[in-house]
């Protein structure tokens, strides 16, 4: 048993210690969010204000490739609403029976519309760079949530002695400390339709929770299926090992 | 094998005649004696087997959905997770069984190198054992390169390029890797192919590995001879019954990285699609190949006309090819730990120097880890080459009981083997 105990601690060290490295060397503070923990949810209300905040700030220049509009009524919106959402944009469509292409609204079967057509156009509107795709963005990141909330609020002034290079802007956490991006988020930067007050932090908060549901929106199924196999598991085990006692009690 | 007189029922009794698939089940899986002191470990090589089926299950599932070309392979992932019914929780499964599949594939090896379980006549029980170790790591290898994530692809190009160490053939055998001049299309569908294949390449060496245990029989804690009735109980309902335990319980520590630590064995990166023009800071294989990656890179230095490359990737591949002729560097004529009072410290040193390699697979191989890892790679090839053959002469074993069923009770067992005797009988 002692074995069984060292190999497991084993194979769980190497997972951490696999993990851990390339951390970048910058201790990222930890948060609690709605959707840690074996009953973990996404906080609805915090995601939906997060979807304004992609809308309004982040869309822009980010792309979110693999979520439909048909996903968000998973956020608690109204198939009347994700219709409306997915109509402000238009995406190319056909060939028609002309054999043209044509630009039709956008319907809930889509993906969410691209900001850029292709790299080399997004990289050509940001002096370069090429702004990430943000759908595994969470999952993606050492840290993940507490990574990307720790980014969006970590845009300080540069150490004294630390020369920033041209188009680039002084992140605490960002690895290297240079980043592209400039500070995306600003007090009041939207307007959000519940009322709460768009402070930098809020808005981190929102967008981190927003996107965390976009890199893995099954993760409530998930946990909620965990805990039926879990409970089964632990009864079947019982019975197991009932059984065995009984079928072994004379040789013992 | 004739048909056993014991089947009354007609049809069974035709088919019977012709193919002896009841009688052999029966005294394979039923009547097969098994060393009545087994303890928990030996329920590992039945966990391996239950992984593997597993694995396939899913894996064939998954190749249902899965698109193999640079341009879709990692979209069409994604959709599995997003789209396809359950698709993330096979993929989940499929994921974590390859990390699951190594635990306990790695602690049925120890167990087998505590109690001695490769000594003769368990030789090539223990060799076949080591072929399906090599097999698991090519086939996990390449499965993890399906996903065409960052590290899938920078892992890839990593290990393949191994290959070109080798001394004229070398970069002829990378191409051959490839299907051309780097890492493309065509690397990621010929390994889809080969992931395809090997588990079943897998299935039929497990087979013989089965095969060659049941005409030796399991080795036990003891690491002495089943001498008769006395000393064995029927495999069923015995071990049925005490390897679903240990499969149940199995099951609860599997279920539980499935369902509520998915990522926990995984590198973020490989959410990240493969990009050939950038680099991740660190590439680091799975947690699995660690001590094999921290071998590979301590060599750095050349070795007389061997370049460090070379000797690096030689070292590598040696670190198992050892297992191969380790029932001959081991000269004891003690198998089990248990009666072997310094060879149970040395093993315990050698677990240790494994996860010191693992430690230091997963550290950039700079500075104090690459001294660390080249002391564990010297330590590792020692254990082999010079403590196990040297401790076999040198060490005094404790006495041996005679029998299991001495060992079980304490004394003679007449009367505890009289009991299962008639235990026997009865089922």
């Amino acid at each position: 048993m002692r074995k069984a105990i060292i190999t497991l601690i084993s194979a769980v060290a190497f997972g951490v210690t696999g993990q851990a490295m390339a951390a970048g060397g910058v201790e990222i503070p930890k948060r609690d969010w709605s959707f840690q923990g074996i009953f973990g949810s996404y906080d609805r209300a915090s995601a939906q204000r997060g979807f304004q905040v992609y809308q309004e700030v982040c869309a822009g220049c980010h792309s979110l490739n693999y979520i439909y509009y048909r996903n968000l009524m998973e956020l608690g919106y109204s198939e009347a609403a994700v219709k409306a959402f997915a109509a402000e944009s238009e995406v190319e469509d056909g060939p028609n029976d002309e054999g043209e292409m044509f630009m039709r609204p956008a319907v809930p079967s889509d993906r969410l519309v691209k900001p850029f057509p292709n790299a080399q156009a997004a990289r050509a509107s940001n002096g370069g760079a090429l702004p990430p795709d943000l759908t595994l963005m969470v999952e993606a990141r050492i840290g993940g949530p507490n990574y990307l909330y720790s980014l969006l609020t970590g845009y300080t002034d540069p150490p004294a002695d630390v020369e920033v290079m041209e188009g680039m802007n002084y992140n605490a956490y960002f690895a290297g400390h240079q980043i592209a991006m400039a500070a995306p988020l600003s007090e009041d930067a939207v307007e959000y339709a519940d009322g709460t007050k768009a402070t930098v932090a809020q808005m981190a908060e929102d967008i981190t929770v927003f996107l965390a549901w976009a890199s893995e929106p099954n993760m409530e199924e998930r946990k909620g299926m965990g805990m039926k196999v879990m409970l089964f598991l632990i009864v079947f085990c019982g019975l197991l090992i009932a059984v065995k006692r009984r079928v072994w009690a004379d040789v013992h | 094998m004739s048909t056993d007189p014991q089947w009354k029922n007609p049809v069974i009794r035709w088919v019977d005649d012709r193919l002896p698939i009841f009688t052999y089940m029966d005294h394979e899986y039923q009547q097969f004696p098994m060393p009545r002191n087994l303890n928990y470990f030996w329920n590992f090589g039945a966990l391996a087997s239950i992984v593997l089926v597993v694995m396939v299950v899913t894996g064939i599932m998954l190749a249902m959905q899965y698109t193999p070309h640079v341009d879709h392979a990692f979209e069409s992932l994604e959709r599995i997770r997003r789209d396809v019914n359950y698709g993330w929780l096979l993929q989940y499964i499929h994921m974590n069984g390859a990390s699951m599949f190594f635990i306990v594939v790695y602690i049925h090896m120890f167990r087998g190198l505590y109690y001695g379980s490769y000594k003769a006549p368990r030789e090539l029980l223990w060799m076949l054992g080591v072929v399906i170790l090599l097999l698991m790591m090519a086939t996990a290898f390449m499965g993890y390169v399906l996903p065409w994530g960052q590290m899938s692809y920078w892992g890839a190009t990593v290990i393949t390029n191994l290959f070109s160490a080798i001394p004229i053939v070398g970069d002829w055998v990378v191409t051959l890797l490839w299907g051309g001049f780097s890492v493309d299309n065509a690397t990621l569908n010929r390994f889809f192919s080969l992931h395809y294949l090997m588990p079943f390449v897998l299935f039929a060496v497990v087979g013989l590995h089965v095969v060659a245990l049941h005409v030796s029989k399991s080795n036990n804690p003891d690491g002495i001879e089943m001498q008769g009735p006395q000393d064995s109980v029927p495999f069923h309902p015995y071990f049925t019954a005490k390897d679903s335990v240990g499969i149940g319980v199995f099951l609860l520590f599997f279920a539980f990285f499935v369902f509520y630590a998915p990522n926990f064995f995984g590198e973020p990166d490989n959410y990240i699609e493969a990009n050939p023009l950038q680099t991740p800071a660190h590439i680091v294989p799975e947690w699995y190949f660690l001590p094999f990656y921290a071998i590979l890179r301590s060599v750095t230095f050349d070795v007389l006309f061997i370049p460090a490359k070379l000797m690096g990737v030689l070292l590598m591949f040696g670190s198992i090819m050892i297992l191969f002729i380790l029932p001959w560097l081991d000269t004891a004529k003690v198998r089990s730990a248990r009666y072997r009072p310094i060879y149970k410290f040395v093993f315990w040193v050698f677990l240790f120097d494994c996860l010191v390699l693992g430690y230091c697979g997963a550290k950039p191989a700079e500075g104090w880890y690459l001294v660390l890892g080249q002391v564990a790679t010297l330590y590792y090839f020692l254990h082999f080459l010079i403590v196990m053959p040297i401790l076999g002469k040198i060490e005094t074993p404790l006495p041996v009981p005679t029998s299991i069923s001495q060992a079980v009770t304490g004394s003679g067992g007449g009367g505890a083997a009289g009991a299962t005797a008639a235990k026997m009988e009865k089922s």
